[in-house]
């Protein structure tokens, strides 16, 4: 099933709704302001929902089906998380209202604060940042003010294991930090050996995701984060695959000074299409003078007779604002919402869960996809997709067969240590009939890959649209509606 | 996969061919297939621009991903390939002879001793 453009489906003159003659008199535009150019869609009220309820049922989305995309953590997302970010005292107030005005609001992000400190074991957060790689980029920022504070402006050097998350390196590249990039030892580990080599007076720091992008435990992060401090550096922690270790790891008491949190991800709100981001970062005592400003400060305690009293508060050194207002404030809703819904108990089996469901599909599948790091996983893990039998058939052909199923195809070709990648996240709310249907399906692609390659090569064909020209789609780069060609001529 | 005997390699499945004090750089076939289908090549620098071994000197992005490639020994760049900004898929088709990169005049010979002769580029252990 395809859908015309709505540009195709418009006639001229037709209307959705009748305006009542009006009881004032009629005031002309001036003629400079009049276009003859604005080629606005014209349809009746019915065309128009049935145009976006058939384009929204293309879409493959959480909420219709399995969508195992690695290192995005595409879990169901609470339809009440909706229900509170309308609620009429969250959504219809207005950042520049007085304090007084709004302390629902500013109770809310300050609980958030704390439940993140709490989860994570930092002393300070802020809310601002709007999703995960600004979060890395206030946290390099403030990593650079602490150095720069203390006269120690030297140090510019930024160590990435290669197995980070690709924004790392480019957050630090636009803080005007020099990447050094360290490879992963044979366990799937940083290489402490070549941390150890970078360790002098111009290191600032270390950026290191964990579970890192193999989805595995880094066995060597304690060792790491010492060596780094050792030589006056800091550590920046990736938080960006969290929902593997809540209630059970605190990234603070490793060794880590500054992380961001994916609110998106790890606390149940849309993304990928679906919502906005939020990167909320946790800083140690040392560097919370360094917050971006303001920050949400609870004032006064209050008792039975007065509620507690909240304020906007600017933290002594301020790297300064990274974001309008309050960062996405809806957003923050939402993950709040979760947070409050799960309650500690509940986002320690959502991790625990999380892992498990990874590792099940890992061990239902890994006789017959290799996988290069053989571990327990955490949340998630990566196989290599090919077979010396199966020339010709790679990772790209496998996910466009899964599409067959009914599956969102994992993350492709990413982390790129492994040659033909899929990373494959399930999430916890996952039934376990799902992860079956799944492994299920992903063996019988592997025999097809061996015995009836074609099937893949031309998959998908149970699509809206077949197998798309990719190479045509990123050379040329056609970014905007093309309009039929007599739109909107018919009547003049 | 195609190794002509008569050029030099890097680990990072770079090409050199020597051409008097000149020398021709490209990337080898080994890449282009692990790359996949390649839609963009950029050349990070200009004609008397002079590079030192390791620097980035181009951009490669395929379906897959965006690789740098570097310089195999340094030099002045006398030439830059001018085809691949229109014709990146050049690099799949031929990539030893149309798709070259860069010609550099060499200024340190010793650097090529750095560099790996088929037979040693063939054996490089690969993670698979």
């Amino acid at each position: 099933m395809t859908e015309k453009t709505i540009f195709e489906l418009s006639r001229p003159g037709r209307i959705g709704i009748r305006y009542p003659e009006p009881d004032v008199p009629l005031a002309d535009l001036p003629e400079k302001f009049l276009r003859k150019d604005l080629p606005l869609v014209e349809m009746s009220e019915n065309e128009v929902v049935r145009h976006f309820t058939k384009i929204s049922q293309l879409n493959h989305a959480v909420d219709t089906g399995f969508y195992p995309l690695g290192s995005c953590t595409m879990k169901y997302n609470p339809k009440i998380n909706e229900e509170t970010a309308r609620l009429p005292g969250f959504s219809q107030i207005h950042p520049l209202q007085p304090v007084e005005t709004v302390q629902g609001a500013l109770g809310l992000m300050y609980e958030t604060q704390q439940w993140l400190a709490e989860i994570s074991g930092f002393d300070a957060v802020t809310l601002q940042p709007a999703a995960g790689a600004q979060g890395e980029l206030t946290g390099v920022f403030i990593i650079r003010a602490y150095h720069n504070s203390r006269g120690d402006s030297k140090r510019i050097k930024m160590l990435v294991p290669d197995s980070a998350h690709g924004t790392n390196p480019a957050s630090s590249a636009m803080s005007g930090m020099t990447i050094i990039e360290i490879p992963s030892d044979k366990n799937g580990n940083i290489d402490t050996e070549r941390v150890k080599a970078e360790c002098d007076d111009t290191l600032a720091g270390l950026m290191i995701t964990n579970p890192n992008t193999l989805g595995l435990f880094d066995e060597n992060i304690v060792e790491a984060c010492q060596l780094v401090h050792n030589s006056g550096g800091l550590v920046y922690g990736d938080g960006a695959n969290m929902n593997a270790l809540l209630g059970i790891y605190r990234p603070a008491e490793v060794g880590i000074d500054v992380m961001h949190f994916n609110l998106h991800k790890t606390f149940s709100t849309p993304h990928g299409g679906g919502g906005p981001g939020s990167g909320p970062v946790g800083v140690t005592k040392e560097l919370a003078e360094f917050l971006p400003d303001p920050v949400v400060a609870m004032i006064s305690e209050g008792d039975e007779e007065t509620p507690a009293f909240y304020d906007l508060v600017t933290p002594e050194k301020t790297i300064g604002r990274v974001k309008s207002f309050h960062g996405h404030f809806g957003v923050v809703v939402k993950a709040f919402t979760y947070l409050i819904s799960l309650g500690k108990n509940g986002l320690l089996d959502a991790s625990t869960s999380a892992v498990l469901n990874a590792n099940y599909i890992q061990a239902l599948i890994k006789d017959v996809y290799h996988i290069p790091y053989e571990r327990l996983c955490m949340h998630e893990f990566v196989t290599e997709a090919q077979w010396d039998d199966a020339p010709g058939i790679r990772a790209l052909d496998i996910s466009k067969r899964l599409i067959d199923f009914g599956f969102h195809p994992p993350t492709n070709y990413f982390p790129l240590i492994v040659h033909e990648a899929l990373m494959i996240e399930p999430t916890e709310t996952e039934a376990k009939e799902t992860l079956d249907a799944f492994a299920d399906a992903l063996l019988q692609i592997a025999d097809e890959a061996k015995n009836d390659p074609e099937i893949l090569h031309n998959a998908p064909t149970n699509a809206p649209f077949g197998r798309l020209d990719e190479v045509k789609a990123a050379k040329e780069l056609i970014l905007k509606t093309q309009l039929p060609e007599n739109y909107g001529k018919e009547l003049s | 996969m195609k190794t002509p005997a008569d050029l030099k390699y890097t680990k990072n499945d770079e090409w050199v061919r020597i051409e008097g004090d000149e020398a021709v750089i490209g990337i080898t076939d080994y890449a282009q297939d692990q790359l996949s289908d390649i839609v963009f090549v950029e050349i990070v620098a200009f004609e008397g621009d002079s590079l030192n071994q390791g620097e980035t000197c181009a951009v490669v992005e395929s379906v897959k991903a965006a690789s740098d490639i570097y310089m195999p020994i340094s030099g002045e760049i006398t030439a830059i390939n001018e085809a691949l900004a229109d014709s990146p898929e050049l690099i799949n088709e031929d990539p030893f002879g149309d798709a070259w990169l860069l010609r550099i005049k060499m200024s340190k010979s010793s650097e090529l001793e750095d560099l790996l002769d088929a037979e040693a580029y063939k054996n490089l252990e690969r993670d698979h």
